[in-house]
């Protein structure tokens, strides 16, 4: 274990003699691989790294420096990761942390001396709905106990998939009914039916009119018209194609997709093959975060008893049509859910993002053109194909036509997924999840990135054109609640750290933007800042949100300013 | 031959070709824009954002050494949106690098009306100074990270990969791999970064030493490249056992 000792290369030796030919891309993967053999990456092992993908060893070390679920020293032989974001805080979270380190007698970030387990504080791991959550090892564990640590880190309860309910269980409504890798239950279910039509029936070209006809916009956050997004991936002339799934979520409170990837994992993999048909592609990633060990290991199985009931593969259907998946791990990195970043991961480099123009459609991953969607995106065409476009518009709004998954988290009755038609009012939401458990205080809509309503707003129709209305952002369904207990500035404190911590550091506006905020925002939390530093900070956030290369800067100032708008009192003196 | 795209810049129409940026087509009419991190032989990749204008109709600002001109733009290279950001950004930077010899910097933190000062008790970031070898030294403090010097390493110029990056975010920095000295990295001492660093961050050691006050006979015989890891390899190095 030691790092002075010489690492014995021959276990390496045939993880190299696999990914060697095909290069950089398997970088990320190999040094994953040799983690889980050496418990860290030793120098030696890196440089052998290096020189069977070809990969200098800088740009390796780079790579190394960027994730954090990539290390350097040697780690314990468990992970012990305990999320001490706003959901989990609220319930204990930083409790629960201060607990096993007492337990365990070591800090956050450090390994116990018998080398059995390091303890990390780490933001939201999209366990919300189980707030205070933890990842032990491989384990996702629900409502861990500070009052007795030994008990979730010696032996760790996995956690149920969580609470799913709402109105329209469309895509949810295997999610817990069946099992999840169970290809005939999946079909006795309706399973592969939107893939038979597509395949059987239907031209690629139908298959995009069916999708833009049902007015399915992305789930990931841009809201970015999905149909279109096909059309021009299919347009783009080009050798190869891709269609990316992305499960990087790891947006604050946001934990559908984990739903969708754990609860009903063919139906993703469907979504995928149907966008593979429709743009052309025959080949597929699915980008899962690095925090969801679970959601990889069912996807993974999904796609073997997929491959082997003729789902995937060569000839699906007994068409000519080819389509394979392949999973790709995340390592500790927000900024790899942007498209673009996430593409420079699966290439294995630092996930920074590209500028734009060009766009994925034309030059995404490996420079080919890409359709990149999210999970609940491609399960959203996954039904339509199945029930068509008009029985999607029978749901939700002229303007916001089909059912979205809100994912309630904090001072809820029942945190969960709840999946509704758009339009329905907030309050009636937060009515479904069993109401305020106190008096309510503020909602965080849309997650870190989006902005927060006040009691006034429980009124607002959940539709697009209603929240820009009400100047709110619909992000990826986030609804965090905080009732009148709670100290706002902790959890501005908490996303400003957040922020702070996943800048990828491109461009100056976000790279420099996202310390100046988090250091005025913990003097907001200490109760001594001045006036001078709050208009600094809403030059800061303007010059972030205007002047930044992608989302993430664009929407890091979103949330605090949000609250500094509306509540500019809790900044002086924390009422 | 495509058609030439026209557009107005501060009020003066350009006509160029498609493909030009809004900082070309600003020079081909004399609008001066300011740049920090765009170097013209170098790939350019929107770091700065000192560089944004804004255009008529479109959201945000746009960095215009990396936006090209589009028709009918209509572009304002000074305006209170992008000078808001502009002395923002100088404000930041000045409160976190050393920008002593970035003079031209200087000159515009003075234009902007730039104060720093703002930023109380902000974080820098000083990292010790680095004199890990014969040819030249890195004061990390005064880095700006515009990547130039990255990229001339790598696929730029010299495709000697020698460095790359290190940490994310605020704590992102320049570092050779496992942070060595560069006499044990694949640095083929050509000298490229050192020439296209903007802010005195890389700096011969020559001058380095003539500005600490050593007499130029010493700095001769202090700055000799002895051979000794010099590597002219190209890409990874050689297994060493
Ligand atoms: C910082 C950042 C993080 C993002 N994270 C995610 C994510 O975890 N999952 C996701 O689907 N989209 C995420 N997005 C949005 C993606 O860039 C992209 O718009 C989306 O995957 C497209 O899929 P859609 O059209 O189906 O929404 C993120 C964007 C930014 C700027
Ligand atoms: S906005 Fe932030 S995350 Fe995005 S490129 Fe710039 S520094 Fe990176
Ligand atoms: S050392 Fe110089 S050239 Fe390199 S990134 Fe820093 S400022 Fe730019
Ligand atoms: S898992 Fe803790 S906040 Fe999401
Ligand atoms: S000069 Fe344009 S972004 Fe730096």
């Amino acid at each position: 274990m030691a790092s002075s000792m010489t690492p014995d290369l021959s276990t390496l030796e045939p993880i190299l003699e696999r990914y060697g030919p095909q290069g950089r891309t398997r970088l990320i993967p190999a040094l994953l691989e040799a983690q889980k053999i050496y418990g860290h990456l030793p120098e030696t092992v890196v440089e052998a790294i290096g020189q069977a993908l070809r990969v200098p060893l800088a740009e390796i070390y780079g790579v190394m420096e960027f994730y954090t679920m990539l290390y350097q020293e040697p780690t314990g032989r468990t992970m012990v990761r305990v999320c001490t974001s706003p959901p989990c805080a609220q319930k204990g979270g930083r409790a629960a942390l201060q607990a096993i380190c007492e337990h365990l007698g070591v800090a956050p970030g450090e390994t116990t001396a018998d080398g059995a387990y390091t303890v990390e504080e780490v933001p939201c791991l999209g366990l919300c709905d189980h707030a205070p959550a933890a990842l032990v090892g491989e384990t996702p564990v629900a409502q861990v106990d500070p009052g007795d640590p030994a008990c979730w880190i010696e032996a760790p309860q996995e956690t149920p998939l969580g609470l799913v309910g709402g109105s329209h269980r469309w895509l949810t409504a295997r999610c817990g009914v069946i099992e999840p890798t169970d290809v005939e239950a999946y079909q006795s279910h309706g399973g592969f039916a939107g893939l038979r039509r597509a395949l059987l029936e239907m031209e690629p070209a139908q298959v995009v009119e069916e999708v833009t006809a049902s007015g399915l916009v992305g789930r990931g956050g841009a809201a970015f018209p999905t149909g279109l997004k096909w059309k021009f991936t299919a347009a783009a002339q080009a050798a190869a194609r891709y269609v990316v799934c992305n499960g990087d979520e790891s947006e604050p409170g946001t934990f559908k997709d984990r739903v969708l990837m754990e609860g009903d994992p063919l139906a993703v993999l469907e979504g995928m093959t149907i966008a593979g048909y429709a743009i052309g592609a025959d080949k597929g990633y699915i980008y899962i975060r690095g925090e969801y060990p679970r959601a990889q290991r069912i996807i993974a199985q999904a796609i073997e008893q997929a491959r082997e009931a003729g789902f995937l593969g060569r000839g699906i259907l007994g068409t000519d049509f080819n389509f394979e998946v392949e999973v790709r791990s995340g390592v500790g990195a927000y900024i790899c859910g942007e498209e673009t970043a996430l593409f420079e991961s699966i290439e294995g480099k630092r996930g920074y993002p590209r500028l734009k123009p060009p766009y994925p459609t034309t030059h995404g991953l490996f420079g080919k053109p890409t359709s990149i969607n999210n999970v609940e995106t491609l399960c959203a065409a996954t039904w339509i194909l199945a029930h068509g476009a008009q029985a999607y518009r029978q749901a939700g709004t002229e303007d916001s036509p089909g059912a979205k998954m809100f994912c309630l988290s904090g001072d809820v009755a029942h945190p969960g997924v709840y999946e509704v038609p758009f339009g329905t009012r907030l309050g009636d939401l937060i009515e479904m999840a069993g109401g305020v458990a106190g008096e309510l205080q503020a909602v965080l809509l849309g997650g870190a990135a989006g902005a927060f309503a006040g009691r006034d707003q429980l009124d607002v129709p959940l539709s697009f054109e209603g929240l820009k209305d009400a100047g709110l952002p619909l992000g990826s369904g986030v609804v965090m609640v905080f009732n009148q207990e709670r100290d706002l500035r902790r959890t501005l404190l908490s996303l400003a750290e957040f922020f702070a911590h996943e800048s990828c550091g491109k461009c100056f506006p976000c790279q420099l933007g996202t310390r100046r905020q988090l250091e005025i925002v913990e003097k907001v939390a200490a109760g001594e800042v001045a006036e001078v530093e709050l208009e600094a900070l809403r030059d800061v956030q303007y010059t972030m949100t205007n002047a930044s290369i992608c989302g993430l800067g664009m929407t890091a100032g979103s949330a605090i300013g949000s609250a500094l708008e509306r509540w500019p009192d809790i900044f002086r003196n924390g009422r | 031959m495509a058609e030439t795209i026209e557009l107005t810049i501060d009020g003066k129409k350009v006509s160029v070709q498609p493909g030009t940026t809004i900082l070309q087509a600003a020079q081909q009419v004399g609008v001066e824009i300011p740049t920090l991190c765009y170097f013209e032989h170098i790939t350019a990749n929107g770091l700065c954002r000192l560089c944004v204008v804004e255009t008529a109709g479109v959201r945000g600002l746009q960095a215009a050494c990396v936006a090209q001109a589009s028709p009918g733009a209509v572009v304002h290279t000074r305006s209170p949106a992008v000078d808001r950001a502009r002395r923002t950004i100088l404000e930041m930077l000045a409160s976190t690098v050393d920008l002593s010899e970035t003079p031209q910097v200087q000159a515009l933190m003075a234009d902007y009306g730039a104060r720093p000062e703002r930023f109380n008790g902000a974080q820098p970031r000083r990292p010790p100074l680095i004199d890990d070898n014969p040819v030249y030294i890195r004061d990390y403090g005064k880095c700006v990270l515009c990547w130039r010097c990255v990229q001339v390493c790598a696929d730029d110029a010299q495709y000697a990969y020698a460095i790359d990056f290190g940490g994310r975010g605020f704590q992102t920095r320049i570092a050779t791999a496992f942070d060595k000295p560069l006499t044990e990295t694949t640095c083929v001492f050509c000298g490229q970064c050192v020439g296209v660093c903007p802010t005195g961050a890389l700096k011969a050691k020559r001058e380095y030493l003539l500005e600490q006050g050593v007499s130029p006979e010493e700095v001769f015989g202090l700055t000799r490249l002895q051979g000794k890891g010099k590597r002219s390899r190209r890409g990874p190095r050689p297994e060493v056992s």
